[in-house]
Formats: C-alpha cells, sequence, structure tokens
C-alpha cells in the first residue's frame, strides 16, 4: 500500500501529534502493527489467573536485562576479581546492593513465572494443534533459560558457583567416547578456570540474551497467528460476527492491557518484599555456600544446584550407574527435558482442557505436579535426608527409593500420555467460552 | 447522555492518575540506576586528599605528588624567583588571575597561601600536557628574558613561576592551583581546603 | 564457673555446607546468637573486638574504614582506636599477614572475614567462639567443639580463660537424631584458668562481635530495610488504583 494511500492518523487529541504519527505511519508499518498485534488483535475474553503468567515472564526478562546491563558495568569476568567485584557492587556502588538483588530475585522470578506459564498449558492444552510450533519456540526458550541460568550462576565465583559448575560439566565426561574431550572444550581448561569464566560470561552477557529475544518474538508471533487458546480450549475464531471479530474475542488493547497492569503491580508486590526483606530466601535464592570465594582446592560437604534444576537433579541422581558409569543418569535428566518437544503429539485427547477432560488425565496431571515437586524437593536435600530402610531393602536411602519411584511416574506421565488420553471419558466441548 | 460523561471522566481520571502513579514508580526506579553510575567508594577513596611532606624541599627546587592521577607540583621558590615576577606581568594573558583558576585564598600576585611554596596542578591549561619546568638559567632556550616557569613541550604554551600562562600561548588560561591547606610548616594537604575556613 | 549448655543441635539447612572439615558426626546445637542490628553501641563494641582480636590475622578487604562511620564513629575515632597501621581511613581492612606465611604457619590461610556472616550465620558464629577449649594433641593447643580440628587457636582466649572439654555421658531425653540420622552430642567444659571477663561478659563481648559480623556482612542491610518499607507502601497504594481501573474497563465485557 503506498504511503499515500494510508488514512492519516487521528483521534490522539493534539494536532501535532496526529501530524507526527502520520509522518511515520506513512514510512513504517506503526498503527497496521498496533493494530495486528494489540488494539485489533482479539483474544478470548475468558483468561483467567493462569494466563498472567507470560507477560509477567517478560517483564522479568526487561529486568533481568536491564539489572544485568548495570551489574557488567562494575562486574570483573576474571576469577581472581569476580567475587571482590559482587561484593564492590553490594557495597560501594551507589544503589548498587539494590540492582544485584534485583537479578538474583528476577532469576529466580523467571522460573517461577515459566513452570506456571508451562503449567497452564498443561491444563488447557495450549500446545495443541495448531499451536505446536509456538510451544516448541517455548521450550527452546526454557532450554535457553535454563542455560543462561546455568552460565550466569558461575559469574559470582563462590564455591556453590565453582562446584556446580565442576558437577554439571563433568556429566558431559560420562558420554561415551567423546566425553572427556567435549568437557574440555566446554571448560576450555582441566578444571573450571578464568578461561570458562571468561566464556560463560559472554554467553550469559550477549549470545543467550540475543537469543532468547528472538525466540520471545517468534514465539509471540507464532501466538498471534493462530491466536490464544483459553481456560475452555475451544477456538473462539470457529463462532465470530459479521465483522470477522470472534464473538467471545476482546481486544488485547485496552481489556488484557489493563488487566495485565494489575497482575505486574501484585508481582512487584511479591518480588519487592523478596528484594528487601529477604533477598536470600532462606538460602534459596542466593545460596549461604556461595559467599564463600571458590576454591578449587577444597570441594563443599553439598553441593546443589539451584532450585529450578533439582527436579532434573534428581532424576539424575535417582538413576544407578551402568558399568560404572553415569551416563544412563545423564540421559534419563536429559530425555526428561527434551521429552517436552513432542507433547503436542503424545497427546490424543478428544478435548484440549481439563475441564472437560475424564479421571485418567486428571490423576495424570496430579501425579505429575505432585512428582515433581517432590523431586524439586529432593534435589536440593542430599541423598540421606530422609534416613534409610531397614535391611530388608538392603539399607537403602528412602530419598533414593522415592526419587526412583517419582522418576518412574515422572516418564509415565509422558510414556503413557497417547494411551490415557485416548481411553480418557471427556466431556462435550461447550460452542462458546464459558469462564 | 450525562450517564456516558460520569462514565467516561471516571474512566479518564483513572487513566490519568494510574499513568501519574506509574510515572512516578518509573521515576522511582530509575534512580538507583541512575545513581550507580555517581563516584563509588572506591573511586571517592581514590580521590582522596594527599599530603606531602616539604621538609626537605630546598629553594628552587620542585617536587612532584600524584592527587586524582595528575601530577602535582610543588616549588619553593627563591627570593630571586619572587622578585622576578613583578617585571614580567606584562607579557602574560591573565596577571591579576581573574580567572577563577584558583582558590581565592591563592588569588594573589604570587598565587599561593605563602609566597615561597607554590602548588601547582601540572597539567597544561590546553590540551592536557605535562609542561616541562624551565629554571631562569635556561636563557638559551627560553629567550634573554626568561625569568623561569614552565613550558609545555606539546604545543609551546608557557608559564611563569607562579604558573600564569604568557601571552601567545595555545594555552587560554593560568595553570590550576588546586585546594591545599598546611598541616604544619611542612605538611601540605593537597585537595583539601583549610578545616573550617 | 558457668557451664555450657549440655546438648547442641546442628543448623537444618544443609545448603549451610561449609568445608568438609566441619562435617562432623551427629551435630551440634547451635545457640541462637542475642544480636540486635540496631543496637549501635553493640556494633561499636564489635567492631573494637574485631579490630583489636581478628585483623592480626584475618582481614576484611571487602570493607572500608570510613563505612565504619556508619556506626556513628567519627573519620577521627575509627583512626585513633581501631586502626593500628599507617592506613589512610579510606582505605580496605587488609591484613599485614601475607597468604602464604599464613598458610605455612596454621595449615589454611585464615579466611577474609567480610561476608563470613552470611557463609556462616550468626548463630554458628556465635557458638564457634564461645566453642573453644583447650586440647593438647593438636598444634595450636586448642580445639572447638562446633568446628572440630579447627586450624585456629582461641583469638579471645584471654578475655575468656582457658579451658577443657568434659565428656558428658548423654542423658536419655537428650539422645535425639540429629538432622542426619547422628545422635546429638552433649558438651560441658571445665574452667582451667579464667580470663578477664566472667562468663556472662564473655558472652556479651561475642554477641556484639557476632553483631558487627553480620553487619559488616551486609553494610546496607537496614537501608534495604527502611527502602523497602516506602516501596511496599507505595505498591500497596498502587494497587487498589489499578484494581479500580481493570474494574472499570471490563464493565464493557460480558
Amino acid at each position: 500500500m503506498a504511503a499515500t494511500e494510508k488514512p492519516p492518523v487521528t483521534g490522539t487529541g493534539s494536532v501535532a501529534l496526529d501530524g507526527l504519527l502520520t509522518w511515520v505511519d506513512q514510512r513504517f508499518p506503526l498503527i497496521s502493527t498496533w493494530k495486528a498485534h494489540l488494539s485489533e488483535y482479539y483474544a478470548p475474553k475468558n483468561f483467567n489467573f493462569w494466563y498472567y503468567f507470560g507477560g509477567l515472564a517478560m517483564l522479568v526478562l526487561g529486568i533481568q536485562i536491564v539489572t544485568g546491563i548495570f551489574l557488567t558495568m562494575n562486574y570483573k569476568p576474571d576469577a581472581n576479581l569476580a567475587f571482590a567485584s559482587v561484593e564492590y557492587i553490594m557495597r560501594e556502588v551507589p544503589g548498587g546492593w539494590i540492582i544485584r538483588y534485583m537479578h538474583s530475585t528476577g532469576a529466580s522470578a523467571f522460573f517461577i513465572c515459566i513452570y506456571l506459564h508451562m503449567f497452564r498449558a498443561l491444563l488447557y492444552g495450549s500446545y495443541r494443534s495448531p499451536r505446536e510450533l509456538m510451544w516448541i519456540f517455548g521450550v527452546l526458550i526454557y532450554l535457553l533459560l535454563m542455560g543462561e541460568a546455568f552460565f550466569g550462576y558461575l559469574l559470582p565465583w563462590g564455591q556453590m558457583s565453582y562446584w556446580g559448575a565442576q558437577v554439571i560439566i563433568n556429566l558431559f565426561s560420562a558420554i561415551p567416547l567423546i566425553g572427556p574431550d567435549l568437557s574440555l572444550w566446554i571448560r576450555g581448561d582441566y578444571v573450571i578456570s578464568d578461561a570458562t569464566l571468561n566464556r560463560f560470561f559472554a554467553l550469559h552477557v550477549i549470545a543467550i540474551p540475543l537469543l532468547l529475544l528472538g525466540l520471545v518474538m517468534a514465539h509471540l508471533l507464532a501466538l498471534h497467528e493462530v491466536g490464544s487458546n483459553n481456560p475452555d480450549g475451544i477456538e473462539i475464531k470457529k463462532n465470530k460476527d459479521a465483522r470477522g471479530v470472534p464473538l467471545d474475542g476482546i481486544p488485547f488493547h485496552p481489556y488484557y492491557t489493563v488487566k495485565d497492569i494489575l497482575g505486574v503491580v501484585v508481582f512487584l508486590i511479591v518480588f519487592a518484599v523478596i528484594v528487601f526483606f529477604a533477598p536470600e530466601m532462606g538460602g534459596y535464592f542466593l545460596e549461604y555456600n556461595n559467599f564463600v570465594p571458590a576454591d578449587p582446592l577444597q570441594t563443599p560437604a553439598h553441593i546443589a544446584p539451584v532450585w529450578y534444576f533439582t527436579p532434573y537433579y534428581s532424576i539424575l541422581r535417582a538413576v544407578p550407574p551402568l558399568f560404572n558409569s553415569q551416563f544412563p543418569g545423564v540421559v534419563a535428566m536429559g530425555v526428561s527435558v527434551m521429552i517436552l518437544f513432542v507433547l503436542p503429539w503424545l497427546d490424543r485427547g478428544a478435548v484440549k482442557s481439563i475441564r472437560y477432560r475424564g479421571t485418567h488425565f486428571k490423576v495424570a496431571l496430579a501425579a505429575f505436579v505432585i512428582v515433581f515437586l517432590v523431586l524439586g524437593y529432593l534435589g536440593t536435600e542430599p541423598i540421606t535426608v530422609w534416613g534409610q530402610f531397614g535391611a530388608w531393602l538392603g539399607n537403602a536411602d528412602r530419598a533414593t527409593v522415592a526419587s526412583r519411584v517419582c522418576t518412574v511416574i515422572y516418564f509415565l506421565f509422558f510414556f503413557l500420555m497417547p494411551w490415557y488420553t485416548k481411553v480418557d471419558k471427556t466431556k462435550p466441548e461447550p460452542e462458546r467460552v464459558t469462564h | 447522555m450525562s450517564d456516558d460523561n460520569k462514565v467516561d471522566n471516571t474512566r479518564r481520571n483513572l487513566v490519568i492518575a494510574t499513568c501519574a502513579a506509574g510515572g512516578a514508580a518509573g521515576v522511582a526506579a530509575a534512580l538507583p540506576f541512575a545513581a550507580s553510575w555517581l563516584p563509588s567508594e572506591r573511586a571517592k577513596a581514590g580521590g582522596a586528599p594527599v599530603e606531602a611532606d616539604i621538609s626537605k624541599l630546598d629553594p628552587g627546587q620542585i617536587m612532584t605528588v600524584e592527587w586524582r592521577s595528575k601530577p602535582v607540583w610543588i616549588v619553593r621558590r627563591t627570593k630571586e624567583m619572587l622578585d622576578a615576577m613583578p617585571g614580567i606581568e606584562s607579557k602574560l594573558s591573565d596577571p591579576g588571575s581573574d580567572v577563577p583558576m584558583q582558590p581565592e585564598y591563592a588569588k594573589n600576585e604570587f598565587r599561593s597561601i605563602k609566597p615561597e611554596v607554590l602548588v601547582l596542578v601540572g597539567i597544561c591549561s590546553h590540551l592536557g600536557c605535562s609542561p616541562q619546568s624551565k629554571p631562569a638559567e635556561a636563557k638559551a632556550e627560553m629567550g634573554a628574558d626568561w625569568a623561569g616557569g614552565f613550558l609545555c613541550p606539546c604545543h609551546g604554551s608557557k608559564f611563569d613561576l607562579a604558573g600564569r600562562v604568557y601571552k601567545g600561548a595555545p594555552a587560554p588560561v593560568n595553570l590550576e592551583v588546586p585546594q591545599h591547606t598546611y598541616l604544619s610548616d611542612t605538611r601540605i594537604l593537597i585537595g583539601e581546603d583549610k578545616k573550617g575556613a | 564457673m558457668k557451664k555450657l549448655i549440655a546438648g547442641l543441635l546442628l543448623a537444618p539447612t544443609a545448603l549451610f555446607a561449609s568445608p568438609a572439615a566441619m562435617a562432623t558426626e551427629g551435630g551440634v546445637r547451635l545457640d541462637a546468637a542475642p544480636i540486635n542490628q540496631a543496637d549501635v553501641v553493640s556494633l561499636q563494641s564489635g567492631a573494637r573486638t574485631f579490630a583489636n582480636y581478628c585483623l592480626n590475622c584475618h582481614s576484611a578487604s571487602l570493607m572500608r574504614w570510613n563505612r565504619l562511620m556508619e556506626l556513628g564513629l567519627s573519620e577521627s575515632q575509627i583512626k585513633d582506636n581501631l586502626m593500628f597501621s599507617g592506613d589512610k581511613v579510606g582505605e580496605l581492612m587488609n591484613v599485614a599477614m601475607v597468604r602464604k606465611d599464613a598458610q605455612k604457619w596454621f595449615g589454611a590461610a585464615p579466611p577474609d572475614l567480610s561476608v563470613i556472616a552470611r557463609a556462616r550465620g550468626a548463630d554458628w558464629l556465635y557458638s564457634y567462639l564461645r566453642a573453644f577449649y583447650r586440647d593438647p594433641a593438636r598444634p595450636t593447643g586448642w580445639n572447638n567443639a562446633v568446628f572440630e580440628n579447627v586450624g585456629m587457636p582461641n583469638p579471645l582466649w584471654q578475655l575468656q580463660g582457658e579451658r577443657v572439654r568434659v565428656e558428658q555421658a548423654a542423658k536419655g531425653g537428650d539422645a535425639k537424631a540429629g538432622a542426619h540420622g547422628g545422635a546429638l552430642k552433649a558438651v560441658a567444659y571445665e574452667t582451667v584458668r579464667p580470663g578477664s571477663l566472667t562468663p556472662v561478659q564473655y558472652d556479651e563481648t561475642v554477641r556484639d562481635l557476632v553483631n558487627f559480623l553480620v553487619y559488616m556482612g551486609e553494610p546496607a542491610a537496614t537501608s534495604r530495610k527502611q527502602m523497602g518499607i516506602v516501596v511496599l507502601l507505595f505498591l500497596l497504594a498502587l494497587w487498589p488504583l489499578v484494581w479500580l481501573l481493570k474494574r472499570e474497563y471490563w464493565k464493557d465485557v460480558h
């Protein structure tokens, strides 16, 4: 459409602003983008609590980028200087402690939002056709986010930073044939060292954030292409009015912009409580042992990953070694994450939303949530945390047995899904959204 | 109709109130980030005043101390040097030190607290090179009526023994006299005025 | 003569992990450190104890001397009473002892104490500093019930005096299982030579020192909480406003 054919922008209340926007719109798809993605993007009107977390995740991404940039202005990515530079930020840079606590809290907040965001997808079948690609972009974002957190965690160069990275990279050496060389290549040295710190810094500060931003854009474009799912799991585009607007749709702006602002304020209240009153969160957000500078010669008694990795860490620990190799555990841990990619094809249910599913799915999902939480908790503790069974079970650690049971249930949730979603007695989906 | 207006007004007022509150929150949130660019405690400690001991500084000698990563010269001027100074005033751009390149207490004919001790920041007021000391004896190089002072090697600016710039030099103003105070007859604190002054 | 508490319980969080040497079989119950971060006098006293007894071997190289002005001390008070070398008041609290020498003399270089309170916790430090006892089997002649076979001698022995450890048979009610399956140890001491302080005075001295260490671990803690109250009040006021805005717009939606 030629620039001169577009109607001028009106209605901002100011002639000057109208004129400026018209000038821009003739040279840039300003109004068409605004309409397509905000004022005339029709979202289902029945979004509930679970629908806040995508927007909140974007907010946290913004917080992490801004606080991260300012941290980089004073942080020194050098093994001899890193730990002290973090404390320099905390003590000597005006406002530095606020920026640091926002970044550390934001990291955990990011994962809380993402896990709740993904859970929404499980509840309402948001990964089902035609949204499979959106889901795949989402799982890629999740994987990149885990990498981002892993690389970022080395930067403070505390004991947990160092040894956590040491343990995880050593996992790669369990891969047959190429393992040890792969670990050496990742580290850039024979042990975690300054070389590792420098490359993890580059990956954390620029490489992965760029990829994340690109993938988030792709995720949103895919969403807007097919339109949002909703708690009833029905397609609102099936019932449109004379103008082509879905009957159950409302423009994202102003309705969801205004609702998301409310969500943001509530989120910020919780965020502020943590940043200002409990930034360590009992050692779960800022681990106590990370206030000890990294010491390659002294292994801490208990190494655990940060809480958002612990479910997968539990699965890794639960799988017994085979032929003295921890490789099966590594594979199990890898599969436990990667299986998320194929979820859209495992689900053979007749309906999308849990509201219309039968008992099979509800039991399976409840079991999945419970084992995910149990595995997560066990991953934060040493394997002896629940004591041992008696001799009748070979004096096995109770936590190991529990982890194994939970791991099996975790995998069965996915592997049995084609069966139980198919035989599930579903209720009929409504024509129009309910609530 | 009037109902519509009432509804519209409520909506408009809420939007304005929210925008105002949000704007205030945004400004408040930006403050720590902007503040983080202020000099840190480390920078302030590095910029702290420096003490110079002039007990061993003989007449006619110069010593250099570092303050805020800049060279600060302390010159113990002889009576001859001080006597020669009024004679060259016609050759100087700012003999009366009108441009504030010195604290109030150094705005005098010798640009110092005590006439015999000169404290100068040794950085040329042109483009920042460090001038070289050229005593009165260097007449072969500096000219027959050279009364002593400094020559900047970069673009040729000349300064007298009170740091005042000669006419015709690219340097626009006199050399800076830093804030300083005497802790005793032999100790000068550079970077700070006399306490309680 | 005061006997210490019989039976101590190790702090529950495993993430509280400290170097391997600390992990004793069964735990030692930690006493709660009765510190008050608002007590400026206590913090000043702790700063003095720290400067006099700790800074000979340990550094606090992330802390600046002039930060102590926050505790109500003037620059000259800091310079005259706390600083012993020729350092300027804007300098960091470094120590003269060279790390390599320290490693040779004590087996391990004395760690920097700037953030020790965040790594170990106030309760651990409070208990540790009150758990030294004479042990001729150790190279320094000292051992510690909270940190077994520690390489550090009792820095405050002149204040606390000297005592030996007395093994107590575990009473029936005390033999509870520890967090990781071990039985709790009961610890008791017997004073061999009294120090310059009474036990109550010594506990207070240690309390003030730990109070100071907690402050030094995060000097911004107090202003953090103050700022938090202002931020929360603002957000709690903003919440109903945005809720009304949302409700106003959503009246249109049915």
